[in-house]
């Protein structure tokens, strides 16, 4: 049988869900299962041909809630896990990533965001999930959620999503969309053996479970993973730090709830990644995926033009960057939130930093068309 | 002098002292019958993995069976067991939940899970009605039962599960009651043994829940009923549907041999000259 062969290293002009998919081979996924949808599908297609040469599988399930069970319980049985889908499968997985969140599993997963509500419109990237991607499951929890804004990015960030999956023994999220996975762009691959991959740990063999503290801690725990004779107790009900279900001390709910919520938000400063360019006084663009390329060309082009302008761009969207906006805020004269959605993460940057500097949202004027440069700097001009 | 220790009790976790399960639930001769079929074909609890959804019976072997358990939302276990058996193909992967989980919201996942002849052993737990929330009806609840959401009277037709389930092409499938404890577990050791999907259905007592709704009584009350009202699938397959009504046909409804997933999986990475299994080397 011929082996089909991940793209040698060098530089490549491909397609973003293209460059998702080599870099989930290149982190060392070994277990996929998805259900086709547009704009999503090219990812587990180039996935089902990569993987049996990869010592990995994959699994087209008969719809999004088993995708997203299966890389559950392929995570369990010590695989790296990951299912890729677009908005309406995104809405099916809700309930399963409350499961992947309170029993700690580390995962994948890929939203290639299109139009939506409902069935939308597939190939027009809105990034309309954002607030469904950390709030969609019942219960409170925090997730980890990356936003790249070109192939090349697909291609990095997901190889950091799997190296954040097993070191915080977590769900990670990609939230791309229509435009960031049908472009074609020069995407540099890199020798494998410079790629630095991280593992999860996992307990020493042979103890007994109830001795083990295997959930429920702020600096992660070993993974108890099947097969290898823990007899791991794995529930999403609320349970101890042994993993036996509880539900009846209130102290156990508390930690149920809140342990998995701190493990993120204690290391927030190794999970954050924002991209700035900005001085004293600027008027500041802040923005993420997409759009964010439209602020870099307005920033290239109103700066030549005198502009006082500077850039935001958030890399992690999940946990939000509020240290990092406050800051901003206080050195800035004025934020315009420049959002692929009518303004979802905009209350979140107001609240962050209206309390030192003015803050716009500035929509796209058709939702689904991303802002040209010189509209940007229209606004900015005509809003001052 | 020491108390006796009951037999399967080596394969329960030694800190479980009691289970959730009400006085007269089918659900311990089913426990018991799954231990038992392990015990008797001398498998080790270290090499199964069990997996269960919501409701009373996916309680059996979470927290209790003193191995790798997975406990998972309410309809969806097959679809997580599919995932940890290619992760490792290795291992018994066996699902252990109720009807209503099995079949209502998880349906979908049980009928695909036959068809893509992937080897799980699944133990469906029929007590033809929800026990867990009170008393609802399932699908498989008896035409014209009353239950709590059926105040007039059901009036859908109740699901075959065993037949749909050797429709959807499993390799192997059996129905018993709780009334036949030996031919249960009898059917978990082949279905353990079947490189394939297995699906054993077990009818049994629900006497809190269904016992209400139907009078029939104790829980030794269903087991009589049981046995009065079983006929084999032998016999069955001579009478016509009149002559049927309101008997339980049980039996072992099919065993072949056809290819199966996981396997399928590790021989064609083995053809691409890689490892057999895709868990993680750390
Ligand atoms: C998504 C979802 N819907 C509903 C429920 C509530 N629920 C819990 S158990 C159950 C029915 C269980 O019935 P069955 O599988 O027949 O198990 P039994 O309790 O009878 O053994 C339901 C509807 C749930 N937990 N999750
Ligand atoms: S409610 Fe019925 S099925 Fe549930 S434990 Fe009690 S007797 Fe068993």
């Amino acid at each position: 049988m011929k082996k089909e062969e991940r793209l040698p290293a060098g530089a490549h002009f491909i397609m973003g869900n293209i460059a998702l998919a080599e870099g989930a081979i290149a982190a060392g996924c070994n277990f996929v299962s998805g259900y086709p949808i547009t704009p999503a599908s090219e990812i587990v297609n180039r996935l089902s041909v990569l993987l049996p040469g990869a010592g990995g599988g994959f699994l087209q399930t008969e719809d999004e809630i088993s995708a997203i069970c299966a890389a559950i319980g392929a995570s369990w049985a010590g695989c790296k896990a990951m299912t890729a889908t677009s908005g309406p499968g995104f809405s099916l997985m809700q309930e399963n990533i409350g499961f992947a969140v309170a029993t700690e599993t580390p995962l994948v997963i890929v939203d290639v965001q299109r139009l939506g509500p409902s069935t939308g419109v597939p190939s027009v990237g809105v990034a309309g999930d954002v607030i469904q991607a950390a709030r969609g499951s019942h219960g409170d929890y925090q997730i980890i959620a990356l936003s790249p804004e070109s192939p090349q990015e697909m291609f990095d960030m997901t190889i950091r999503a799997f190296n954040l999956a097993e070191t915080y023994r977590v769900p990670v999220f990609i939230l791309a969309d229509a435009f960031i996975g049908h472009m074609r762009e020069q995407v540099v691959i890199p020798a494998q053996d410079n790629v630095s991959l991280l593992n999860r740990k996992i307990p020493a063999p042979g103890t007994d479970p109830m001795s083990r503290q295997d959930f429920l801690d702020p600096a992660v725990a070993p993974m108890p993973v099947f097969g290898r004779g823990l007899k791991a107790h794995v529930t999403s009900s609320c349970h101890d730090k042994n993993g036996m279900r509880n539900l009846s001390d209130p102290a156990s709910m508390h930690a149920f709830i809140m342990k998995p919520i701190e493990k993120i938000l204690t290391q927030r400063d190794r999970i954050v990644e924002t991209e700035s360019d900005y001085r004293s006084g600027d008027t500041l663009l802040v923005s993420y995926g997409t759009v964010s390329r439209s602020a870099k060309a307005a920033l290239a082009k109103g700066r030549a033009a005198g502009f006082k302008i500077g850039l935001l761009r958030l890399k992690t969207i999940w946990p939000f960057a509020s240290k990092e906006i406050e800051a901003a805020a206080q050195k800035v004269k004025r934020m315009v939130v420049l959002e692929n959605n009518t303004g979802q993460l905009f209350p979140y940057i107001k609240a962050d930093a209206a309390a030192y500097c003015r803050v716009d949202f500035m929509g796209p004027r058709i939702l689904g068309q991303i802002p040209d440069p010189d509209d940007v700097l229209k606004y900015i001009q005509e809003t001052t | 002098m020491d108390a006796i220790e009951h037999p399967l009790r080596k394969y329960t976790r030694p800190h479980v002292t009691r289970t959730t399960t009400c006085p007269g639930c089918g659900n311990g001769i089913v426990a018991q019958a799954i231990l038992r079929a392990i015990d008797e074909l001398g498998l080790e609890m270290d090499d199964f993995v069990f997996v269960s959804g919501i409701g009373c019976s996916a309680w059996i072997p979470s927290p209790l069976f003193a191995a790798d358990t997975l406990h998972t939302t309410h309809g969806r276990p097959v679809a997580f067991a599919t995932g940890v058996k290619l992760g490792r193909p290795d291992m018994n992967v066996m699902v252990v939940s109720g009807d209503g989980d099995l079949t209502a919201i998880g349906g979908n996942h049980l009928i695909h899970a036959a068809r893509k002849n992937i080897d799980l052993t699944v133990v469906l737990v029929n007590n033809g009605i929800y026990g867990m929330t009170g008393g609802q009806t399932a699908p498989t609840t008896p035409l014209g039962l009353t239950t709590i959401t059926s105040p007039y009277g059901t009036m859908e037709h109740p699901l075959d599960i065993s037949a749909t389930i050797v429709a959807a092409g499993a390799p192997f499938v059996a129905r018993w009651t709780t009334a036949h404890p030996r031919q249960l577990t009898r059917s978990i050791k082949k279905g353990l043994q079947k490189k394939g999907f297995a699906m054993i259905e077990a009818i049994s007592q629900c006497p809190v829940q269904f016992g209400r709704v139907s009078k029939l009584g104790k829980a030794t009350d269903f087991l009589q009923h049981y046995k009065k009202n079983s006929i084999s699938f032998s016999k069955a397959s001579g009478l016509s549907r009149e002559e049927l009504a309101g008997r339980i046909v049980i039996g072992e409804f099919v065993d072949i041999e056809k290819p199966e997933l996981s396997s399928q999986w590790m021989d064609l990475k083995h053809q691409m000259g890689q490892e057999a299994q895709c868990h993680n080397k750390q």
